[in-house]
């Protein structure tokens, strides 16, 4: 089976404004029945027709896993971005039919934990409100801490605490309210597993934290889309397929591939699930690798590049596509 | 050709942690002893070693002694040191970390009890040292044999001739055997002795 093949036919049953900043929008099957089972933590790929453009973009699945009558995901605007949230927050109404993914899971929980503890930041909570609720209705374990800037932009902290009371904690910047990371890791039980979902500057930090403190990697899961960024405008020579294509300013180099009428694999197009990896034949120019997925000697070697995030500024790139 | 469920083993490294618990059976002392020589000073301050010394000698008890570990254990069997095992890692903290040392059956059974918290075994250190024997899976009747050395060998439950395969389950900490001569059991391969 292809995978990012498996489609569905959803329409957006509601949009809820959450704060200035994030709107929360529903979906259901166009068929009315059940949308596939998820784990928390998973995501979905909305495919956003913007007139002639189309944009593909992650964003977790933040509904109960328990009830799959609809998904509900919430989108922060970003407005220097390429426009796929903007679109979101501008164009899509109640009644909007959309295609969306089957879920993917690349954060899923580690069932045979003791404890599993999270540390959100931000829009970075979204995963935890589908895997909170999945535990709480096993009788998991867990604790939840999370930062926000403040109390106007803490989405969906007052229902967290309300669904779970003290095993949330909320952090306020602007009380210079602050996570003792060190403190709280030292004191958990063998067998924790951490978590981690915001800006990647806190994930960097927790994972630091968690290594000095004596953490194996495998008891530490983070997630973080790169949202693919705008650039300038670049050739590329598709060699298997014999084509060459122009990727515009706002457009991704998986974008262009597709829209030369190419199905590459791909997942998560986040530049985390390795899925869209492509061999480089030959370049004359500078790679803008924006991926979590190669290793630093593959960027270095300019060997592979992860066309759903990364760009290229030079003369000359021939993929083996 | 090698099974991917095969465990392949490395070498105990000192790992970044508060704490340390370092177990071994027989021959695993020495690879005890060789991570001491790569450990940072202070390692044994905070380590605890149990060891189990079967049948060797006693110049290894007191090798692992004089390395001063903040406590030494040292017991008949695994098996009667479990619950307190359980205890240690039931209580213990993250950066706790462990290491093991020594045959496959007491890698399996220390990856087992760790598993049973939520640690995984990739979080473990294991070095196999020592004899090769295996702990055995009978497919047919399920029965658990130790220490099998031959190949084939005969069920200690159900008493059928089993081949061991390479084939290994972390989850039941045993490799699998399965009957060598179903079609026909008057056919009775020899015996060899080759996980010694």
């Amino acid at each position: 089976m292809k995978s990012g093949s498996n489609r569905i036919e959803a329409v957006v049953t509601d949009v809820v404004t959450v704060n200035d900043l994030v709107k929360r929008f529903h979906f259901q099957r166009v068929d009315g029945g059940l949308l596939p089972t998820f784990s928390g933590g998973a995501h979905t790929v909305v495919e956003m027709r913007d007139g002639d453009r189309t944009r593909l973009n992650p964003y977790s699945l933040m509904s109960s896993p328990l009830d799959t009558h609809d998904y509900t995901i919430s989108v922060r605007r970003d407005d220097v971005g390429r426009g796929g949230s903007l679109f979101m927050h501008n164009q899509v109404k109640p009644g909007h039919r959309m295609i969306i993914s089957n879920p993917v899971n690349l954060f899923s929980l580690d069932l045979r934990a003791r404890k599993h503890l999270m540390i959100a930041g931000g829009i970075g909570i979204t995963p935890f409100l589908a895997q909170t609720s999945q535990l709480a209705g096993r009788g998991g374990n867990f604790e939840l801490h999370y930062s926000v800037r403040n109390e106007a932009l803490a989405s969906y902290a007052d229902v967290l605490k309300q669904r779970h009371g003290k095993r949330v904690n909320i952090y306020r910047d602007d009380h210079e309210e602050r996570l003792d990371l060190p403190t709280l890791l030292a004191g958990q039980p063998l067998g924790t597993h951490l978590y981690v979902c915001g800006p990647s500057g806190m994930i960097d930090w927790v994972r630091k934290t968690a290594a000095d403190a004596g953490w194996p990697v495998e008891n530490v899961h983070y997630e973080h889309f790169a949202a693919p960024q705008p650039g300038k405008p670049f050739e590329v020579t598709l060699a298997v397929s014999g084509i060459g294509i122009h990727v515009g300013e706002n457009e991704s180099l998986l974008e262009a591939i597709e829209t030369a009428g190419l199905n590459p694999p791909y997942l998560c197009r986040g530049g985390v699930c390795g899925q869209c990896e492509t061999n480089v034949i030959s370049h004359d120019g500078k790679f803008l690798h924006n991926d979590h997925w190669l290793s630093d000697e593959d960027k270095a070697a300019g060997c592979k590049i992860m066309p759903c995030v990364s760009r290229f500024e030079g003369k000359s790139l021939v993929l083996e596509r | 050709m090698t099974i991917k469920s095969r465990p392949v083993y490395g070498t105990l490294t000192p790992q970044a942690g508060t704490s340390h618990l370092l177990i071994a059976d027989a021959e695993g002392a020495a690879a005890i002893l060789d991570l001491a020589k790569k450990a940072p000073a202070g390692f044994f301050a905070s380590a605890e070693i149990m060891y189990f010394p079967g049948s060797e000698d006693r110049h290894h008890v007191d090798a692992l002694k004089a390395l001063a570990p903040q406590k030494f254990y040292e017991g008949p069997s695994f098996a009667a040191a479990l619950p307190r095992l359980r205890q240690i890692l039931e209580e213990a903290h993250m950066g706790l970390r462990l290491y093991v040392a020594g045959t496959e059956v007491l890698i399996s059974q220390v990856e087992l009890a760790a598993n049973a918290v939520g640690v995984d075994h990739r979080a473990i250190q294991a070095e196999h040292r020592g004899s090769l024997a295996r702990r055995v899976q009978c497919v047919h009747c399920k029965g658990i044999t130790e220490n099998v050395t031959t190949q084939p060998y005969t069920c200690s439950h159900c008493g059928l001739l089993l081949l061991v395969r390479d084939h290994y389950s972390r989850r039941i900490g045993a490799f699998q055997g399965v009957c060598i001569n179903a079609e026909d059991p008057t056919e009775i391969p020899e015996k060899e002795e080759i996980f010694r």
